[in-house]
């Protein structure tokens, strides 16, 4: 099997980029780079079972698991969503529902991206973590 | 201070030194707030009248007879006295302190409804209102086999007035509608709602949540039946509002929540209650935030609504004309009878994509559904972005709203 690299290796990564932008307006310009890189999911994922719940925009997440390995594809309405899924993505896809579960996150406190996480009914970026580990947890448990 | 008052034009920078939070920096910006639909900030008269009140005669009301207590005491019914005048009501005893519009709405639905309502009964509401005014309607609909109704808008949200008149009938028991949109900021033609309610025997609720801020409040004058407001946006404390109810229809209900102070008697076996406004007032009120709303009121009367009208009405022109030169963008409710509330859509821009990039602006707007998604439902849209201007804002804010706009779009599209 292709390595895989972890997790910490991914953040860190994203650590470094983002290091490189000394404005709000270049780390935003990135993150909706990113949103508008990410290949729209399929009209057919776009259904209510697959919507995140806690996101004023709409949210469609969908999840597989190949050889102990979880893959996840997400689309979302509003681009700055979008872009923080794309980065979601990018760690947790392809890894062990194990290291996904446990995954600390803390690199998003690293980026500056922390607001994000606030518990509010506008940020849905803790909704999607949430959700990315459930699916972790559930195909963990069918394995 | 002395210069805002007695004042035909507010000098908006005297204002402005009576708001301490206005001086804040947001994320290396001046603070521009733009989101006071959702709630106003406070004068310092209303932040000191609760430092006193917790330094210097903190206690519980109406039933001590030592000094805090009828201090206290007296501070919290001159509150029902200014809110009587707010309103125009005829008696403090028709005054009901909430913690806002949604306890008022509340304490009619369940109170009055559970009461009047039976099933087949009719309750009409307009297509505007925020889900406090809607769910409350449907929870006690359902309890009595009731039917709640919904009058239609027009793709700029004005009350279609000859479907309401359609659905008016002897089987209509209750009308409640906004008196302003807090979504679109439109202004429903509430006066002539209440009178064609009325001549088939339905009583009218008006949720004043956005109006009472900055329209004339006279009760007895619109000849409503039930007035809910919130003090926290009329510059007053969060969780301090009151209920206005005509004083027959108060008396003839059931109390709302039973407890301490809303009784006469209480034996194992049976209770008399307390009269009014007591009656619907279970339990330690939000004593400190009540006695905070009055500087609060007293604040805006000083100044003048009349004079805060015609300086957030300057705003609002400028705002919509300005946003309308802007790319894509289109404005939700664009009427001539509106509260100074501007809520738009950009092509092919989420909400919630132009709400975070202004935020980073330190410019605070509210965007979403703003509470009532049947009528974004209605407009075909996901949300909006809604700017609300209040006496404080000046100009300048609307230009750097602009500015941080072309930014959002030079960054979006």
């Amino acid at each position: 099997m292709e390595a895989v690299t972890p997790i910490t290796a991914i953040e860190e990564e994203i650590v470094d980029e983002f290091s490189l932008f000394d404005s709000w307006e270049d780390k935003y310009e990135y993150i909706i780079d990113m949103g508008k890189k990410l290949p729209a999911l399929e009209d057919q994922y776009k259904k209510e079972e697959n919507k995140i719940r806690g996101c004023q925009s709409t949210v469609w997440m969908v999840s597989e698991a190949k050889d102990g390995r979880i893959f996840y594809k997400a689309d979302s309405d509003a681009v700055i969503v979008k872009g923080l899924i794309s980065m979601l993505i990018r760690v947790f896809s392809g890894q062990k529902a194990s290291d996904i579960v446990s995954a600390d996150m803390k690199f998003i406190d690293d980026i500056g991206m922390s607001t994000h996480l606030a518990q509010t009914r506008s940020n849905g970026l803790r909704a999607m973590i949430r959700q990315m580990k459930l699916d972790a947890m559930a195909w963990n448990s069918k394995q | 201070m002395e210069s805002v008052l007695n004042k035909k034009t507010l000098d908006v920078q005297v204002v402005r030194e009576q708001f301490p939070i206005l001086k804040r920096q947001v994320k290396g910006y001046p603070l521009v707030y733009l989101d006071n639909a959702a709630t106003s900030q406070k004068p310092k008269v209303v932040i000191d009248a609760l430092v006193e009140y917790y330094s210097n005669y903190n206690a519980n009301i109406h039933r001590g007879i030592h000094t805090l207590a009828e201090e206290a005491t007296a501070a919290y019914e001159q509150t029902r006295e200014t809110v009587r005048q707010f309103l125009g009501a005829a008696s403090t005893e028709e005054i009901i302190f909430t913690r806002g519009t949604t306890e008022g709405i509340n304490l009619v639905a369940y109170s009055w409804g559970r009461a009047n309502l039976k099933a087949g009964d009719e309750i009409i509401l307009s297509s505007l209102e925020h889900h406090s005014n809607m769910v409350p309607w449907q929870m006690i609909a359902e309890e009595k086999g009731a039917k709640v109704k919904i009058v239609p808008i027009s793709d700029e949200g004005e009350f279609n007035w000859e479907a309401f008149e359609l659905m008016l009938s002897e089987k209509t028991k209750f009308v409640s509608v906004v008196h302003a949109s807090n979504a679109l900021g439109v202004i429903n033609p509430v006066k002539k709602i209440i009178e064609a309610a009325h001549a088939v025997g339905a009583l009218v609720m008006l949720d004043g949540a956005q109006s009472s801020v900055h329209l004339d409040i006279d009760v007895q004058e619109l000849d409503c039946d039930f007035f809910a407001f919130s003090g926290h946006k009329v510059y007053g404390p969060t969780g301090a509002g009151a209920l206005y109810g005509k004083r027959a229809l108060l008396e003839a209900m059931p109390p709302f929540e039973g407890g301490g102070e809303m009784i006469k008697q209480v034996t194992y076996e049976w209770t008399t209650y307390n009269d009014l406004p007591y009656k619907f007032e279970a339990g330690t009120p939000n004593i400190a935030d009540t006695i905070a709303l009055k500087p609060a009121l007293d604040f805006v009367s000083s100044i003048g609504k009349d004079v805060i009208r015609a300086h957030e009405a300057q705003l609002l022109e400028y705002a919509t004309n300005e946003l309308k030169k802007l790319p894509g963008l289109k404005i939700m409710g664009d009427v001539k009878d509106k509260v100074s509330v501007v809520s738009f859509v950009m092509e092919g821009i989420h909400p919630q994509d132009i709400g975070i990039l202004l935020d980073n602006q330190g410019i605070a707007v509210r965007t979403g559904h703003h509470c009532a998604e049947p009528l974004m439902n209605r407009l075909c849209i996901p949300g909006t972005s809604r700017a609300s201007f209040a006496m404080y804002n000046t100009l300048e804010e609307v230009d750097s709203l602009i500015r941080g706009l072309n930014k959002v779009i030079k960054m979006l599209r």
